[in-house]
């Protein structure tokens, strides 16, 4: 925070400053600090391992914005350091000095404005004849045998995934496979949403009536984070999600396990567990594949136990958490949809209980 | 306010005062005074909701706020700072300075004018009456639809947020008209249309856009009213509608409109430059005709807001290629406000400083929003913090220093007095610093992946260190209005007396008393060119700034004061209203209305 304060102490201090300041105004100001800035982003942008860092593609979608968008960035800097130049140069060689008469009254260059009207226009078709390539690119959705695609459905305030037929229905993680051209049909169940994933697939809104695609090829196995970016109402902040880039022969293991139905509990106490979810509210809201459970509301709980978050990607898949949510999950995400609370501690162990084993 | 006209006894000279006198009043200099200061106190409001929303994001996962507040504020700081404050701050220029700027008396149409003022105040009003009743709208400045159907805003609050737009429309329209027709009909005998000043044209662009721009956002508002009462299911695809429709309709005005915003900036900035440089205007003719390119560009980029969307390549590289023409007469006039400073000799006072700075802030605002014209690059760019910083880059570094340049620059005509130039000095670099530590990172967060509109994020995605230099940014900015406020309120009282032309500018409102006259002009100005002060052996910029010249005794007719106007506009709103709170106040406020514009109709000339 030391950075800030200096800046507050230079601008409100001593009028003698000021004075100063008034015959240069931009020598010490913020044109100066952003001609250090920009450069800085792009170093920044571009060194950053964060997790949802738009300058560090793993895919061959994101890799292809990002080309695209460093030519832009870098034809953006030149005419930045420019400009801004040209800029700083007269404010600082053309103030006003004592005793001078009026300065001559130039109304104007035709030869010059005729020049720099078509300067930008050239630096634009430097980015525009790319970005047109580019944009047919995004929409040449791969099809074929090996291409595996996804129904991606935005919820109020947690995703969907539908896998190939029928069986596999799961929500926040999408797990796909390495090297393998992956789509993704995005829609939306209720309001308009937007499937993010910076390093993997960039964006695209999901909307009530149509269908979008997005698709990429994930370059390494990792988990890649993501969330929803249009704005969808009380949660939207909470509305996360989570991509699994794994091996093929993870990836085979998961898809079969995850078509199957759910597993039968053996233990007393899960059983129970199971006899509340059931024949309870949840059944209402949430399908479990091999069960009478079949709600349409929230996620599909087949495999809950193998999912790594709960609450649409806010917390991990705990039983702790797992307690806290279910004690009141309007007090940890207040406006989601699940309005049951489970009061007994007794049953909530129960029900925990049973989840666990929908491996 | 020093009153120096009325000493002289003449009934129409007479300054007229009192609350009476306000909410009757049809002097354009009236009107313009009750704009700025409405506009600046929504302006705060604004900005306060700003600071709380910063509050919220200092740390991940703060309880400043809930989700529900914090949805409300963010919304009503964008609904607030477009349509009540920039909008309105434009007006109170637009209103005082046009007419004087043309030389002439008042606008073509008085009442109506007055009838915008109310109709605008009455609509801000009942949209920030949701605060007290059930909640404010909470969806966003763009309402996207299906959001503010009645089946996930069942409250009332996209009413209030429906009507109160529809409302601020009719206001901002039906002032558009009044000064299309003002800017054709009422200049002096000699200005020509190319010898008007810059801030007069961008203004008589702007208000060709508010007249165009308006209808397009009056009917998706009208679309969605119908469907949140009657059913109509226009944004609803389940019953064959389609939520993208909305988009495109908002969309149609909401492009135009920040060039409504932006561009009596660019006059300001335009007007403001050559005084301080003593050195016309470089390349007039440019500048004009470039503001009217961007006007008509304006209207056909507006999917460049919907990429994400999955419009198709073709619409796609269509849009893109609009959007990034929009930038070549954009890049004209910096390049034009550039040549004005070359060979000048600028001073920097405090108007000088925040017109400099709104061309160096506005530079990285239009450079980032050529970024994201190439929709690709746009998929990991929208609805991110980039896009809130370009944003801002263009409103607040361009339109709110431009505003706040003209505010130095014309406050000294509208007060009589001058301002403080030290604390203006202190004004412009808290706010230059503030709003650069504010929105810069706003840059990388985006670009590091942090989305717009949440309440709350998680720890450990490299978002803390620069949110929390954002919400101190945004605290030296609120601090550097504080030196503003103080100074208007001390200068008002104990400024150096202005007199008629206290910077040497070459336009015709300095030709007259600070303040003017209410005729303005004792008799009318005869003008020769785009500079009619600079004009012979009476250069203004080589004479000594005389004090202010006594107002001469006119014997000019003026429109008579009205309160119809006002009745009028109270009729509209609560017509509207009625829509929210039971049609019988529709059917109430439409009796006003009818009642108020028959007696306006009739009443008599003098």
């Amino acid at each position: 925070m030391a950075p800030p304060l200096d800046h507050e102490r230079a601008a409100g201090s001593a009028p003698v400053d000021v004075r100063k300041v008034q015959m240069n105004p931009f020598r010490n100001g913020a044109v100066r600090a952003s001609l250090v800035l920009l450069p800085a982003v792009v170093l920044l942008s571009a060194c950053s391992t964060d997790p949802q860092n738009v300058f560090d593609p793993r895919s061959d979608f994101t890799r292809m914005i990002a080309d695209l968008f460093w030519q832009i960035i870098w034809a953006a800097v030149v005419v930045f350091v420019l400009v801004q130049g040209a800029l700083v140069y007269a404010i600082i060689r053309y103030r006003r000095r004592a005793n001078q008469g009026l300065p001559p009254q130039v109304h104007g260059n035709t030869r010059l404005e005729v020049a720099w009207t078509i300067a930008p226009a050239l630096v634009l078709a430097w980015i525009a004849v790319p970005t047109v390539q580019t944009i047919f690119r995004t929409y040449e959705v791969p099809s074929g045998p090996d291409v595996l695609t996804i129904e991606v459905i935005g919820h109020q305030y947690w995703w969907e995934y539908r896998y190939p037929g029928g069986n596999v229905v799961t929500a926040t993680d999408l797990h796909v496979p390495v090297g393998r051209r992956v789509v993704l049909r995005i829609t939306s169940a209720d309001v308009i949403h937007s499937y993010w994933v910076p390093k993997l697939a960039a964006k695209r809104d999901a909307i009530p009536g149509h269908v979008n695609t997005l698709w990429f090829t994930a370059e390494q196995t990792g988990v890649y984070e993501g969330q929803c970016a249009e704005f969808c109402s009380l949660q939207h902040a909470n509305m996360r999600l989570r991509v699994f880039v794994d091996d093929q022969p993870t990836f085979d293991q998961w898809l079969r396990t995850n078509a199957q139905p759910a597993a039968t509990p053996t233990s007393p106490e899960a059983q129970r567990g199971s006899q509340l979810v059931l024949q309870g509210t949840c059944a209402g809201c949430h399908a479990i594949n091999g069960t009478n459970a079949r709600g349409q509301i929230g996620p599909n709980l087949t495999h809950f136990a193998s999912r790594s978050t709960i609450g649409g990607g806010i917390m991990p898949n705990t039983p702790e958490n797992l307690d806290r949510w279910l004690e009141n999950p309007q007090a940890i995400k207040p406006g989601n949809l699940m309005n049951v609370v489970v009061a007994n501690p007794q049953d909530r162990q129960a029900t925990i209980a049973y989840l666990q084993t929908l491996r | 306010m020093t009153v120096n006209v009325g000493q002289l006894g003449h009934a129409v000279a007479a300054k007229p005062t009192g609350l009476w006198s306000w909410l009757t009043t049809v002097d354009h200099k009236r009107i313009g005074i009750l704009y700025g200061v409405t506009a600046f106190i929504f302006f705060l409001i604004g900005g306060i909701e700003a600071l709380l929303v910063r509050m919220q994001l200092f740390v991940p996962g703060a309880t400043v706020l809930t989700p529900d507040q914090y949805n409300q504020l963010f919304t009503m700081h964008g609904t607030t700072m477009v349509f009540l404050a920039i909008m309105p701050l434009n007006a109170a220029f637009l209103n005082y300075f046009v007419p004087l700027m043309i030389g002439a008396r008042d606008v073509a149409f008085p009442r109506l004018n007055a009838f915008s003022y109310w109709v605008f105040l009455f609509g801000g009003l009942l949209m920030n009456l949701s605060f007290v009743i059930g909640g404010a709208p909470d969806f966003g400045w763009f309402g996207y639809a299906p959001l503010t159907e009645r089946q996930f805003s069942p409250e009332l609050r996209a009413d209030f947020w429906a009507i109160g737009l529809q409302v601020l429309g009719i206001a901002s329209l039906a002032a558009s008209f009044n000064f299309i027709v003002t800017i054709i009909n009422m200049r002096a005998p000699g200005m020509t249309l190319m010898r008007m000043p810059p801030f007069v044209w961008m203004q008589f662009v702007t208000q060709w856009l508010l007249a165009l721009a308006l209808p397009p956002i009056a009917v998706a508002l009208i679309l969605l009213i119908f469907d949140r009462h009657f059913s109509t299911n226009f944004y609803l695809s389940e019953w064959g509608g389609d939520p993208i429709l909305w988009q495109h309709l908002f969309w149609i005005f909401g492009h135009p409109e920040v060039y409504i915003l932006i561009l009596p900036a660019f006059g300001m900035v335009s007007d403001i430059l050559p005084t301080f440089a003593r050195k016309p205007l470089f390349g007039y003719t440019f500048v004009v005709y470039s503001g009217i390119a961007i006007g008509f560009l304006g209207f056909i980029v507006w999917a460049h807001h919907m990429f994400a969307t999955g419009m198709g390549p073709v619409a796609d590289s269509a849009f893109a290629i609009a959007t990034m023409l929009i930038a070549i007469p954009t890049g004209v006039k910096i390049f034009n406000w550039i040549g004005t400073l070359w060979l000048g000799q600028t001073a920097y006072k405090t108007p000088a400083l925040f017109a400099v700075a709104f061309i160096a802030m506005f530079i990285i605002g239009g450079l980032s929003g050529v970024m994201h014209a190439s929709p690709p690059a746009d998929l990991q760019q929208t609805d991110s913090y980039f896009i809130v910083a370009h944003f801002h880059y263009v409103l607040f570094g361009g339109a709110i220093f431009g505003i706040t340049a003209g505010a130095y620059y014309w406050l000294p005509k509208i007060l009589g007095r001058m301002l403080n130039e030290r604390l203006g000095q202190i004004h412009f670099w808290l706010m230059l610093i503030g709003f650069n530590l504010t929105f810069f990172p706003m840059h990388f967060v985006g670009l590091n992946g942090m989305p717009r509109r949440t309440y709350t994020y998680p720890a450990g995605f490299g978002w803390e260190l620069m949110n929390q230099l954002e919400t101190i940014g945004a605290f030296i900015i609120a601090i550097s209005f504080l030196f503003f406020i103080y100074n208007v309120l001390v200068s008002m009282r104990s400024g150096a007396i202005a007199g008629n032309n206290p910077w040497g500018a070459g336009t015709l409102e300095w030709s007259i008393p600070s303040p003017p006259p209410v005729y303005n002009f004792a008799t009318l100005p005869v003008v020769r060119s785009l500079y009619p002060l600079w004009d012979g052996p009476n250069d203004s910029r080589l004479t000594t700034p005389a004090a202010s010249t006594t107002p001469e005794e006119a014997h000019v007719h003026l429109p008579n004061p009205s309160y119809w106007p006002l009745v009028t506009a109270f009729g509209v709103t609560l017509a509207g209203a009625g829509i929210i709170f039971g049609f019988v106040l529709t059917g109430i406020g439409i009796l006003i209305l009818l009642a108020g514009a028959y007696s306006w109709a009739l009443e008599p000339a003098s």
